[in-house]
């Protein structure tokens, strides 16, 4: 009898409003839609080194242009549609909207489908995520960037940014070493940081060719070529892992405190999200806690380095 | 900026987590009476209930969640299934996004949507696991609404069990649940004695004969409940185990059972709270097409913490067993300090190489055997 009255078709379980809308995506809203990504155009590609290439995007809705803001340090996920998706940190003026730059080495899948793609083509951004560096609580104060290798691609975001807000700071010293002077990347934007944005800029090579006349050796050794003050400075360190580690101890024994050493820490991520886990260091996600870490949880952390 | 104000607007889609709050009915059904409700539910709804698949080692049954169409196929005093019903909200295998390719252009479709689905017979540890996956793919600064439509349109029926004798749910607190299902009965002899959690749920079962808990049934569900909690034989001491990790961290245990570890990934495949993944894109074969899809993935295999340009932070397998571990009872950012496992040993069971957690968590306190602190067992939770 029961059997009878009780009839439960299959649509019963929608009755409640329990199944869920599939979003408007037409609509542009305040927020962004993380599993949506921008439509960007490849207006431009510049070889800057054998490896590395820096590629000029420009989002193609106008409204959606306007609406991506970043803040210098924040990465985004390049897709290219078919390929996958990575990683890459920006590194253009985030008060420029109408170009985003990123320089990209060829080193995977997805980087090397975005090396063979022409200019005019389109891809997809997600983002930005992740940590930005406090560049607010840097003004008053001397910034210390240091970049090694591709790491002066992190650093170009707050270089823009201190050049354009230049009376706030007092001096801008940037530190750049690579392994050979080839690799030496924006070398073309040397003189441009020097004198136009008032920043001291030293160089460095660990094996140099016949060419190279500036210095020679690791990193570290620059320190010793100028003094700044330790207590009302900022240092802003990107590079491979084992840089950090050398650069990080000399700082902290030249006496800047570590909650002022600011790094910028590479994981594989694959969501961007904080839900993959591939980018987790410890219990840390690189993605929404980082990339950019100050020194002292960096330290703290397990296997970070 | 995230998800979640845009989430909101669209429906009031977050309260299947506040469900704790909610006001719990008990009735009791009898067993027959129970039967012919599933009966009706499972006829015309897409249901999945636990099977007998195959028959292991030694002649043990095993279960697995197996599509039913009615009431005589639901084995309902099956011990534990191998996989999980982690499946069920995150697939092996999901697509994420889909782009159409046109003309050097492209056009990109996310669909978020879910068929309604029944599952039936959830052990109190699976609901648990689930409500760790909605704290972790819903509550954090941004929810998946992948995950969220499944959740929602899944209806959970759970049933309580004796434990096996590996099993550690009380060690982990979780062999109880009292959120995060739709109804859950526990058997009390002929009857069932049901916790009505949801409106749907009731308005369901109202259609059945249902009966009032009589001051017996009441005696007999506490009855059952303690007979639950003291049939555990398998205990894992891990009152203080964060800390303890934090400082075994270096120590050479995780070498030794590293050794042991295949880094084959089977651990994570059956676990019922192992979500981490890792997001592909392939061409469609007429390659008009492609798609962004996730696929589960353990942080076991080799290259998951590998990085462009081929460094890996945790080459070793030791390293990345103890990761594991870690990820399990340290427990992480998003549900601070909380430990996910939920103590239903699945990938004890299902490793090949015969590690199990509570081995492995019962050795790194042994090996600190001049600290008695570390090794005496606290106080029996209440």
């Amino acid at each position: 009898m029961h059997d009878m009255r009780f009839t439960l078709p299959g649509q019963d379980l929608n009755r409640e409003p329990f199944a869920m809308k599939s979003p408007d995506f037409q609509k542009k809203c305040e927020v962004m839609i993380t599993d949506r990504g921008y439509k960007c155009r490849i207006t431009n590609t510049v070889s800057i080194s054998s490896q590395e290439k820096l590629f000029l995007l420009r989002i193609v809705d106008p409204v959606e242009r306007q609406l991506f803001n970043f803040r210098p340090g924040q990465f985004l996920m390049l897709e290219v549609p078919g390929y996958g998706e990575a990683p890459i940190s920006i590194s253009s003026d985030n008060s420029n909207h109408e170009f985003i730059e990123l320089c990209i080495r060829k080193a995977g899948h997805v980087t090397s489908a975005m090396f063979e793609a022409r200019q005019g083509a389109i891809v997809s951004i997600r983002g930005p995520f992740g940590t930005a560096f406090p560049m607010e609580a840097m003004e008053g104060s001397n910034v210390l960037l240091v970049a090694g290798g591709l790491g002066i691609a992190p650093v170009r975001a707050p270089l823009y940014w201190i050049s354009n807000h230049r009376d706030k700071y007092k001096n801008v010293y940037l530190l750049y070493g690579a392994k050979e002077p080839s690799q030496l990347l924006f070398s073309y934007q040397f003189e441009e940081w020097q004198k136009v944005s008032n920043v001291q800029l030293m160089t460095i090579v660990e094996k140099p060719d016949e060419s190279w006349k500036g210095r020679t050796g690791l990193i570290t050794s620059l320190f010793g070529e100028f003094s700044f003050d330790s207590k009302k400075t900022f240092a802003i360190v990107c590079g491979p892992p084992i840089m950090f580690q050398f650069v990080c101890n000399y700082l902290d024994g030249k006496g800047i405190p570590m909650n002022r050493m600011f790094v910028s820490l590479e994981r594989r991520m694959h969501c961007g999200m904080g839900k993959c886990c591939r980018c987790m260091v410890g219990s840390t996600f690189t993605c929404l806690d980082g990339p950019v870490f100050d020194y002292w949880s960096v330290m703290n952390l397990k296997e970070a380095i | 900026m995230h998800l979640r104000t845009f989430i909101k607007d669209s429906a009031d889609l977050f309260r299947i987590s506040a469900a704790g709050a909610c006001p719990m009915i008990y009735k009791v059904i009898s067993k027959t009476e129970f039967r012919k409700f599933i009966d009706a539910l499972v006829k015309h709804n897409t249901a999945y209930g636990p099977r007998q698949v195959d028959t292991g080692s030694g002649g043990k049954p095993i279960y697995q969640f197996r599509p039913v169409t009615s009431a005589d196929e639901i084995d309902f005093d099956y011990t534990v299934t191998h996989s999980s019903a982690k499946h069920f909200f995150l697939p092996f295998r999901d697509e994420l996004s889909r782009f159409s390719f046109e003309d050097g252009n492209w056009e990109q479709e996310v669909r978020y949507e879910a068929p309604p689905l029944i599952l039936i017979g959830l052990r109190p540890c699976d609901i648990s696991a689930i409500n760790m996956l909605d704290e972790v793919m819903l509550h954090g600064p941004y929810p998946s609404p992948y995950y969220l439509a499944r959740r929602k349109n899944t209806f959970i029926i759970g049933m309580d069990h004796l434990p096996l004798p590996d099993c550690f749910c009380k060690s982990m607190n979780r062999h109880t649940v009292n959120h995060g299902f739709n109804l859950f009965c526990s058997d009390i002899g002929d009857k069932y004695y049901l916790s009505i959690n949801s409106s749907k749920a009731y308005s369901f079962l109202k259609e059945f004969m249902l009966e009032e808990p009589s001051y017996e049934d009441n005696c007999l569900l506490i009855e059952r409940r303690k007979m639950i909690k003291h049939s555990f034989e398998t205990n894992i001491e891990v009152t203080g185990l964060p800390v303890f990790l934090d400082i075994e961290f270096d120590s050479p245990i995780w070498q030794k059972w590293g050794d042991k570890c295949l880094s084959c990934g089977s651990c994570a495949m059956v676990c019922p709270t192992c979500y981490c993944y890792s997001v592909e894109e392939r061409f469609d074969i007429d390659l008009k097409g492609s798609s962004r899809q996730n696929h589960l993935y353990s942080c076991n295999l080799v290259d998951f913490a590998q990085v462009a340009g081929g460094h890996n932070f945790r080459p070793r397998n030791g390293d990345r067993l103890k990761y594991r571990y870690y990820h399990h009872y340290r427990g992480f950012a998003a549900n601070d300090n909380q430990q996910i496992c939920v103590g239903c040993n699945r990938c004890g069971r299902a490793c090949l190489a015969d590690i199990n957690p509570k081995d492995v968590i019962n050795d790194l306190r042994l090996e600190r055997e001049s600290c008695m602190i570390c090794v005496s067992p606290s106080p029996d939770r209440t």
